[in-house]
């Protein structure tokens, strides 16, 4: 982390819990660059998780109120906060299984009313923490520790679920493309209703090495090679694309 | 921590409400701001009026997707800085408990209305229970305690929210009320004073929000927003919310003081009532709406002349246990008539050196004083 983004680490925190070469490291400082841009106050920011590697990203390194919740429930005790005090700017950080797997449900609630939360899935496409388990998120065929043949289903696209589901604003990046992650958490930010990025954070212990992608750099290199933007899809195959992952700004 | 007396929502007199209906006014009499909830038989007439009241006062009401989103929205709400509560009934008080364990170890102030019916599952929705009063205590994983009241009466469904508020903002715990669907639905006259006396969270600047030595063991609470950057987590954690999940020392300190903040003041959280104990030879412990049709039951034995009362526990957690043991002393028999299997009954033995008889029915029916007197003319 930074010199300057230092002021937004509650003091006392030492170091991140995240395996060398985790996606989510990265997006912790993203997220706070993106607040450093805008010159949030984080005295009125309340940073919400789940349970899982992800939910840690904000909890308890961010200098603001943080709650870290139960598995699946951060959309729920956000609502409640946000909507008795709307003057809190409330931001819910954590990880696709436990936002889209076990929480799936209050995800598509709490964007149907569209209530002003700035909601970040760290998306790994698997379960991190408790050792490689399948997701919602699991591209079908990836190799995880319930899945040794491949996964036989297909996963959510989360940005058209929520899209579908109500949210007003809605985006897609990999911590491989920071400076539109930036951009993009700066928009969802200053957005008011349910905003969701989907943020692709590469997990090599977990992911990477069941999927032939041993080391972490491997990781970083193909989510570099497969996210594409919308509009670069337009001119490839079938085929081609099916093996891209698309990125942009759905909804804004 | 202080208390303060604030003027009732209705002008001093009385009123004819629903159980449902007073538990709500009394909830608006504490100060409740924030109401989520799930509708579900028989307690859907509280979310309903409170969905009214509150749009009416400003404050905040909101229908949730399920009960396990609505006791998560209040614990948040809680933090914000709302007197919060949520009201179910068993299948909805059954999904919420993981997040009563959470409110529980992060001493969050809630307040949950279990409007019981007949249980197990989805049982006689509409039909009466209380068999969801040990889940009350021990439906979370893990050592930890809550605070739960059994009204009796229309009246008490307003007076018990209203003090399930104030003492679960003083010691910073989930309160439940533990209705059934008999109290629920019972329509009777309720006395309002002019003012009512609430409690409010104990407030200091740069106070440890999670650990206290001495007072009373419940620290201060700070709400989000205040500058006082919180860290709230499920997991074990120390004084200033930092987790702990390692440390033994850290575990066993927690969770020894969420016990005993409650533990050691049970003298002034649980509340009896003794009816016609003094000369007792047999006593009846009942709660609910079973202590009405107990208290029937004891008056007309005692007509014919049987040495009988009864003990009333308004209190059911912390359990009333010296209250308990103090009769069982007295008397050679205690019967316990109860909707469900004998939950209390075999609570009320631990205490007693006496003959414990449990009455139990789980028909969906309330316990009729006949049933309780042949019980009584039979030992
Ligand atoms: C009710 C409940 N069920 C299961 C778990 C175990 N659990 C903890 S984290 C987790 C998965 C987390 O996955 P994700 O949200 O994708 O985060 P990641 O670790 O991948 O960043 C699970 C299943 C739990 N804590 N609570
Ligand atoms: S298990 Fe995966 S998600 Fe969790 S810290 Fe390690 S690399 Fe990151
Ligand atoms: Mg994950």
């Amino acid at each position: 982390m930074v010199r300057a983004l230092e002021k937004y680490i509650r003091p006392g925190v030492k170091s991140t819990p995240f395996c060398p070469g985790c996606g989510h490291g990265i997006l912790m400082g993203l997220i706070l660059r993106a607040i450093d841009d805008l010159k949030m106050d984080m005295k009125k920011m309340l940073f919400v998780s789940g349970i899982g590697c992800a939910a840690w990203i904000p909890s308890p390194h961010y200098n603001g109120d943080t709650l870290h919740t139960l598995h699946g429930r951060a959309l729920a005790f956000a609502t409640g906060a946000k909507l008795y005090n709307p003057d809190l700017c409330v931001m819910v950080v954590s990880g696709d299984g436990d936002l889209s797997s076990i929480g799936g449900n209050h995800l598509i609630h709490a964007a149907r009313r569209d209530i002003d939360l700035k909601v970040i899935c760290a998306n790994n496409m698997i379960y991190g923490m408790t050792g490689g388990q399948a997701a919602s998120t699991t591209p079908r065929g990836s190799k995880t520790s319930t899945t040794g043949e491949g996964n036989p289903y297909r996963p959510f696209d989360l940005c058209k679920l929520v899209e579908g589901a109500g949210a007003t604003y809605v985006s897609r990046f990999s911590v491989t493309q920071p400076i539109s992650l930036i951009q993009s958490i700066k928009k969802a930010l200053l957005h008011k209703g349910f905003s969701f990025i989907e943020a692709l954070s590469p997990c090599p212990t977990q992911f990477g090495r069941r999927n032939l992608l041993e080391r972490p750099e491997d990781m970083i290199k193909d989510l570099i090679r497969r996210c594409i933007l919308e509009e670069e899809a337009e001119g490839l195959t079938e085929e081609e694309r099916a093996e891209k992952i698309i990125t942009g700004e759905f909804l804004s | 921590m202080a208390s303060r007396w604030v003027k009732s929502p209705f002008p001093k007199g009385t009123y004819y409400f629903s159980g449902n209906e007073a538990a709500a006014e009394g909830a608006i009499a504490a100060g409740c701001r924030f109401y989520a909830g799930y509708p579900i038989t028989p307690s859907s007439e509280l979310m309903e009026r409170m969905a009214v009241r509150l749009n009416e006062i400003g404050g905040v009401f909101i229908q949730m997707e399920d009960e396990i989103a609505s006791i998560s929205a209040v614990i948040g709400a809680s933090w914000a800085g709302a007197r919060a509560m949520t009201a179910t009934s068993g299948p909805g008080f059954s999904l919420m408990q993981e997040s009563i364990g959470y409110a529980a170890f992060t001493e969050t102030p809630c307040v949950i209305i279990d409007v019981q019916r007949a249980g197990p599952c989805t049982g006689q929705a509409t039909k009466v229970g209380s068999g969801d009063i040990m889940q009350a205590k021990w439906g979370s994983h893990g050592d930890y305690q809550v605070i739960a009241l059994s009204p009796w009466s229309s009246q008490e469904m307003y007076d018990l929210t209203l003090r399930a508020f104030n003492l679960s903002e003083q010691y910073r715990v989930p309160a439940m009320v533990m209705a059934d669907e008999a109290i629920g639905h019972l329509r009777e006259t309720i006395r309002v004073a002019a003012k009512v006396e609430v409690w409010d969270r104990k407030k200091k600047k740069g106070g440890a929000p999670f650990d206290i030595e001495g007072e009373d063991g419940v620290p201060p609470m700070p709400s989000f927003g205040e500058g006082e950057r919180l860290s709230v987590t499920g997991s074990t954690h120390d004084a200033y919310g930092f987790r702990k999940t390692d440390d033994p020392k850290a575990h066993a300190r927690l969770v020894e003081r969420i016990n005993k903040k409650i533990l050691n003041h049970k003298r002034s959280i649980i509340e009896t009532e003794d009816y016609l104990l003094e000369d007792a030879e047999m006593a009846v412990v009942a709660y609910g709406f079973t202590a009405r049709t107990s208290l029937y039951a004891v008056k007309r034995m005692r007509k014919d002349g049987t040495k009988v009362g009864m003990l009333r526990l308004k209190t059911l957690w912390p359990f009333p246990d010296e209250a308990v043991a103090e009769i069982g002393k007295k008397v050679k028999k205690i019967i316990v008539p109860e909707m469900n299997l004998g939950q209390v009954a075999g609570e009320v033995k631990k205490y007693v050196p006496c003959d414990v008889i449990s009455l139990s029915q789980t028909n969906g029916e309330v316990i009729q004083p006949d049933t309780i007197m042949e019980m009584l003319r039979k030992i």
